[in-house]
């Protein structure tokens, strides 16, 4: 892909985003959207957030991290901090939401990223349960029952910050840094052999994977009135993690997909909680049986648009084996 | 540099595993522009002596020194920064990557772009990978993989993988190149061509290689010494003909005569 076609492309989707967000802003200042729908819209786009900043870590990077509402209650509570309890306005809420976070990710991940596979997974899981605990047990912010949290969220800080997440996750991973990451999820021994450092590498996607998730939690916390230990838990954690294997580990097209798809049907299945978590698991094991690598794979949606000359069937010249 | 100083110089190098010495006491010297093989026994700690020298392990006794800097203790990447560059014994590309990307990966050390200006998609971010994408073709083309550039590597037909494997090696730009069983798993005419192909990267980037190889026929062929590791012990060091009539060699690979 040349990279002017590249620029193009990446003109045309911010101005799409643009008209769309503008055309949302419209309808639900006339009133064609009732407060379901906006809700529904609303949760999309938090859990968007959350699933592209998953999928950077576990698609693009390939750190199995089972702890992301860790960082997502981290930003939840540091932003409500700063606008129920200093006062201050949303917009630096959302910055120290996601700061906050970051840190947390930059705290744990370099100590558990010299962790592989399941043992990363165990070490982030704890990572996860630990920050639940400790708000649980800390009275400034309402321990157990929770803290009240204005209602702050609104489609445009939303969508602008849907949009930001999108981008630089797709820039970053678009350039020589996302490959150096894509080349630690394909062969970690091999990155480190081509002069990649890949214990930065692996530090810093965790670290914006974080603050993205950070972002999320200060949007989610602002658009409930109240949030409590038990918003973040293992199975929120789950959630998202679903999202990214759903649409195929690697893509990000695939995590978003999978992350409307997702809030879709848990929000029409909000009155039968407990079936919600049958049906997910079993859209799971169907996947698994049937298409394991996900919705997407690691395609993303902009290559279905493009000439695939070469996608299935290996290589077509075999035969000319040449001397350089 | 002095044509006679040693371009990488191991002295007394092991390392031990707990009570298991893999690798001990292993003196070798490659000079600038020399191919030299590396042979023995399987088990005998060839690949573990690679690892050695690329800071896969760190050695717990010895030193390792490149062009007269120290490389002991160093992560694997900065040694790699320094001139060491290798393949491995089973092939390790980055499988769903495109072959052009596998290349570009190993200029990543040497982009000048920052990561903000990645994101912010700042003018220095198209120079520098549009400088990137046209260095990793013209590269390509030196191997004549440019018409496989955007298959993903996995699709590549074996041979061609490991051709891919030693270009992207190349690319990291480095003195010295380590070549792990690079014939393994080739027909006579594949392990043909590769002889060809090495003996042209070594002219081609003026290189200094050591090689790590079964097929005798490869290491005789090439190599103009040869040093024999057997049970971590670096046994002999000498020319083809002198290896090949060495008796410790024949005892470590065919056993003691029976007298």
């Amino acid at each position: 892909m040349s990279i002017v076609k590249q620029a193009k492309g990446f003109w045309a989707s911010i101005v799409l985003a643009i008209v769309f967000s503008v055309v949302v802003q419209l309808l639900i200042n006339g009133g064609q959207l009732n407060a379901f729908y906006v809700n529904t819209l609303f949760l999309i786009g938090i859990n968007i957030i959350l699933a592209v900043s998953l999928h950077l870590i576990i698609g693009i990077t390939g750190q199995f991290s089972i702890g992301h509402a860790g960082f997502l209650a981290v930003g939840a509570y540091a932003s409500a901090i700063i606008t129920m309890k200093l006062q201050l306005p949303f917009g630096l809420a959302l910055l120290v939401g996601g700061l906050a976070a970051a840190v947390a990710g930059l705290i744990i991940g370099i100590p558990s990223l010299r962790l592989k596979g399941d043992y990363l997974a165990i070490a982030t899981l704890g990572f996860g349960e630990i920050v639940r605990i400790i708000f649980l047990n800390i009275n400034y912010v309402g321990g157990a029952s929770g803290m009240q949290v204005s209602h702050l969220t609104t489609w445009p800080w939303l969508i602008g910050c849907v949009i930001f997440s999108i981008l630089v996750i797709v820039n970053f991973t678009n350039s020589t840094h996302g490959r150096a990451c894509i080349s630690i999820r394909e062969n970690e021994i091999a990155a480190d052999a081509m002069g990649i450092n890949t214990t930065y590498y692996k530090v810093t996607a965790f670290a914006i994977g974080a603050f993205f998730a950070g972002i999320a939690g200060t949007l989610y916390a602002h658009n409930f009135y109240i949030i409590q230990p038990t918003n973040f838990g293992f199975l929120k954690s789950f959630d998202i993690l679903i999202f990214v294997v759903l649409g195929g580990l690697g893509s990000m097209s695939g995590a978003v997909i999978a992350a409307i798809l997702l809030t879709i049907i848990s929000t029409y299945l909000q009155d039968y909680p407990e079936t919600r978590m049958i049906i997910y698991s079993l859209v799971l094991i169907v996947m698994m049986l049937y298409r394991p690598q996900g919705l997407m794979g690691t395609k993303e949606i902009t290559s279905l648009f493009k000439g695939r000359k070469s996608v299935k069937g290996g290589v077509q010249d075999e035969s000319k084996h040449t001397v350089a | 540099m002095k044509a006679n100083t040693p371009l990488l110089k191991v002295e007394n190098a092991g390392i031990r595993f707990g009570g298991l010495k893999a690798v001990s006491d292993v003196n070798l010297e490659l000079k600038q522009g020399e191919l030299v093989g590396l042979i023995g026994p399987n088990g005998a700690g060839k690949t573990t002596f690679f690892n050695l020298l690329t800071g896969v392990y760190v050695p717990t006794e010895g030193s390792i020194s490149l062009d007269g800097g120290k490389l002991n203790g160093l992560p694997p990447y900065k040694i790699t920064r320094k001139g060491i560059s290798r393949t491995f014994q089973n092939i390790r590309l980055f499988s769903e990557l495109s072959v052009l990307d596998n290349v570009k990966v190993a200029y990543h050390s040497l982009s000048k772009h920052s990561m903000l200006s990645s994101i912010l998609r700042l003018p220095s971010h198209f120079k520098g990978e549009k400088e990137m994408e046209e260095k990793a073709i013209e590269f390509l083309k030196i191997f004549n993989l440019e018409k496989f550039s955007h298959e993903k590597a996995k699709n590549l037909p074996y041979g061609q993988q490991r051709r891919l494997e030693i270009a992207r090696a190349l690319a990291a730009n480095p003195k010295l190149l380590l070549l792990d069983e690079p014939a393994a798993g080739m027909n006579p005419q594949e392990t043909h061509e590769l002889m060809n192909l090495i003996s042209f990267i070594r002219e081609r980037f003026s290189l200094t290689i050591l090689l790590i190889e079964h097929d005798m026929l490869l290491v005789m062929g090439v190599c103009e010494r040869i040093y024999v590791l057997d049970h971590g012990q670096m046994i002999a060091e000498g020319t083809p003909n002198e290896i090949r009539n060495n008796p410790k060699v024949i005892e470590a690979y065919l056993g003691e005569e029976v007298s």
